[in-house]
């Protein structure tokens, strides 16, 4: 059979559980990882009678969200019940958000620093406010085949943020993903943990194949329990080619089979088949008489906006063009969060050196971080501290595999740059006599004067190990620079 | 607007009910009087009127983020058809 080009389309729906205290509806907290059902009320057990009322701390993280993705914030928005039955929604509807959600029309860029794809504007279709549901456990041991439901997580806000099929590869989606909690953690309205649950991801994929007689679509399938970046890539990629291979066997194009629910098999790596998806229209979805809308004002989406700061798509072009570092260098130090790009904020205007500053923190401190697996918080040595190494290496007293050694030093010492240099005896030859020094090797080395002369310029670098050997505490570069100009006027 | 018998049905399943034939045939009758009865509204003009949204002209009850105690699982348990010490039981679960 012969073999037809395709594009993959891709469209993600994210669950982001918001870092309230409590519940969407109830004041139950919301802490992971306690004991099964030790955090339920009869508001998200689903007990008759019981009133929920909205948490207005979710309400506005889902709105500093949204404002962060750039979308809309209509006036009115209501919540309605979204009817189905599932052990671990107790009440048998999840109370979500249908036709007024309370955000829409947004988009989030992406751009790839190793050209994987083309910048792409990901437009978002809506954000809404929803209630996360219980947990089951299939009890393996115990066999009987009863699942365990623990109610701890029922009740738990979720924002969705619902993309339009924008993506076109797998890479494509993964950076969406990873950008989007980039973008979560700078606005401190989520945890962000894929292991725990706290950032989710589902994926409606299918295929545009361009055959002799035109393009054709191939049913839209979702794919679940993607639990990691690499998941996501990988789901991706598989269900495409199951999807191409699928299509040559059966040519069934959309619209001629229902949707499908596949779940990812991180083990396994495949997706497998789950059950048929429900029409949209039997969840039944009306409004929820028990909660009362929600009304703002203009000037409280003011003050929601006012409360976000930079955020990474900007960080990344002001260090670019206010602080000349290179988009690599930027992406780096963005993409370690907020608390390490104040840090070198502060190490530049403190250090006088953007580029230096760049270096060092992109190097030699996400070196010792990514080591010893701490934050930036608990780094040893503070902005100021650094600056002041960094400006000695400026000043030309220290060179800089001498100022790892100081560097080295100071991790485990509290004492400032010029103390550890004292300590480490480090000290700075005097300019008459390093020239005097460079004049007495380029006389001594005749061969090598020579090498340089006919173009050779590397051939210096054998005077400046002789130099060292000479006076350890001597500055290659400065050796370099001198010993070239004297071959030079020669 | 009517209702058949498959409606019923349908409608019957997405709520887990089971009915036998004649529970269903009497089911029929009287959603299709309801239905009949809730479509008189249908004779009104509703052209200009907004869709409410909620039927108490009330909005932003909203709560604090602040934690009030839990039940203690013991009666937040104590309801269940079954259970553990820890957890309800329900029939298994397919899937995941």
């Amino acid at each position: 059979m012969s073999e037809f080009s395709y594009e993959i389309v891709i469209g993600l729906e994210v669950h982001v559980q918001l870092k309230t205290k409590t519940k969407l509806f109830c004041r139950c907290r919301t802490e992971f990882g306690n004991p099964p059902n030790t955090q339920t009320c009869p508001v998200c057990l689903g007990m008759p009678g019981s009133l929920p009322v909205m948490n207005k701390k979710a309400y506005f993280l889902g709105m500093r969200t949204a404002l962060a993705l750039n979308c809309g914030i209509p006036k009115f928005t209501k919540w309605d019940r979204k009817n189905y039955f599932y052990p671990d929604l107790p009440k048998g509807y999840q109370t979500s958000q249908f036709d007024l959600p309370m955000s829409e029309e947004g988009y989030l860029d992406i751009k790839s620093t190793k050209d994987e794809f083309e910048p792409r504007r990901v437009r978002i279709i809506r954000a809404h406010l929803e209630e996360d549901a219980g947990k089951s456990m299939h009890d393996e041991a115990a066999g009987k085949g009863d699942s365990r439901i623990d109610l701890n997580r029922t009740g738990t806000p979720l924002l969705e943020i619902v993309s339009y099929p924008d993506m076109r590869s797998a890479a494509e989606a993964k950076a969406y993903m990873q950008e989007l909690r980039l973008l979560l953690t700078y606005l401190d309205v989520s945890d962000c943990n894929m292991q725990e649950g706290s950032l989710r991801c589902d994926a409606n994929v299918n295929l545009h194949i361009t055959t002799d007689d035109g393009v054709i679509a191939t049913p839209i399938v979702e794919i679940k329990n993607m639990n990691s970046f690499r998941s996501v890539e990988r789901g991706i990629e598989y269900e495409a080619k199951r999807q191409y291979d699928v299509w040559q066997e059966t040519g069934k194009v959309l619209g001629e089979l229902p949707k499908q629910t596949r779940g990812w098999d991180d083990s396994a790596q495949v997706t497998r088949s789950q059950r048929e998806k429900e029409e949209s229209a039997d969840y039944r979805y009306f409004p929820c008489p028990d909660l009362v809308p929600v009304i703002v004002t203009d000037q409280q989406i003011d003050e929601v906006r006012q409360e976000i700061g930079e955020l990474p798509s900007a960080l990344r072009e002001r260090l670019q063009n206010e602080f000349g570092l290179t988009i690599y260098s930027a992406d780096v130090i963005v993409n370690q969060g907020l608390s390490l790009v104040e840090y070198y904020l502060e190490l530049a205007a403190a250090a006088g050196d953007n580029k230096l500053a760049g270096n060092w923190v992109q190097g030699e401190v996400l070196r010792i971080l990514n080591d010893q697996e701490i934050e930036i918080e608990d780094f040893p040595i503070d902005a100021g501290r650094l600056a002041e190494l960094l400006q000695l290496i400026q000043t030309g007293d220290l060179d800089s595999s001498k100022a790892k050694d100081v560097f080295a030093a100071m991790l485990t010492s509290e004492s400032s740059a010029a103390d550890v240099v004292k300590e480490l005896g480090i000290e700075k030859v005097d300019e008459g006599a390093l020239e005097a020094l460079c004049q007495v090797l380029v006389e001594r080395n005749q061969r090598i004067v020579d090498d340089v002369k006919s173009g050779n310029e590397k051939a210096v670098g054998a005077l400046i190990g002789q130099a060292k050997k000479e006076n350890p505490n001597v500055n290659p570069g400065q050796v370099r620079q001198i010993c070239l100009e004297i071959i030079n006027n020669l | 607007m009517s209702l058949t018998r498959q409606d019923v049905e349908k409608v019957a399943l997405l709520a887990r009910l089971k009915f036998d034939e004649d529970a269903l045939d009497k089911m029929t009758d009287h959603m299709v009087q309801i239905i009949q009865y809730v479509d008189k509204l249908s004779e009104l003009d509703t052209e200009d009127v907004q869709p409410m949204a909620h039927a108490l002209d009330i909005h932003n009850a909203l709560a604090d983020d602040e934690p009030r105690p839990s039940l203690p699982r013991e009666e937040a348990l104590k309801n269940a058809p079954k259970r553990d010490d820890e957890c309800f039981r329900v029939p298994a679960v397919l899937g995941e």
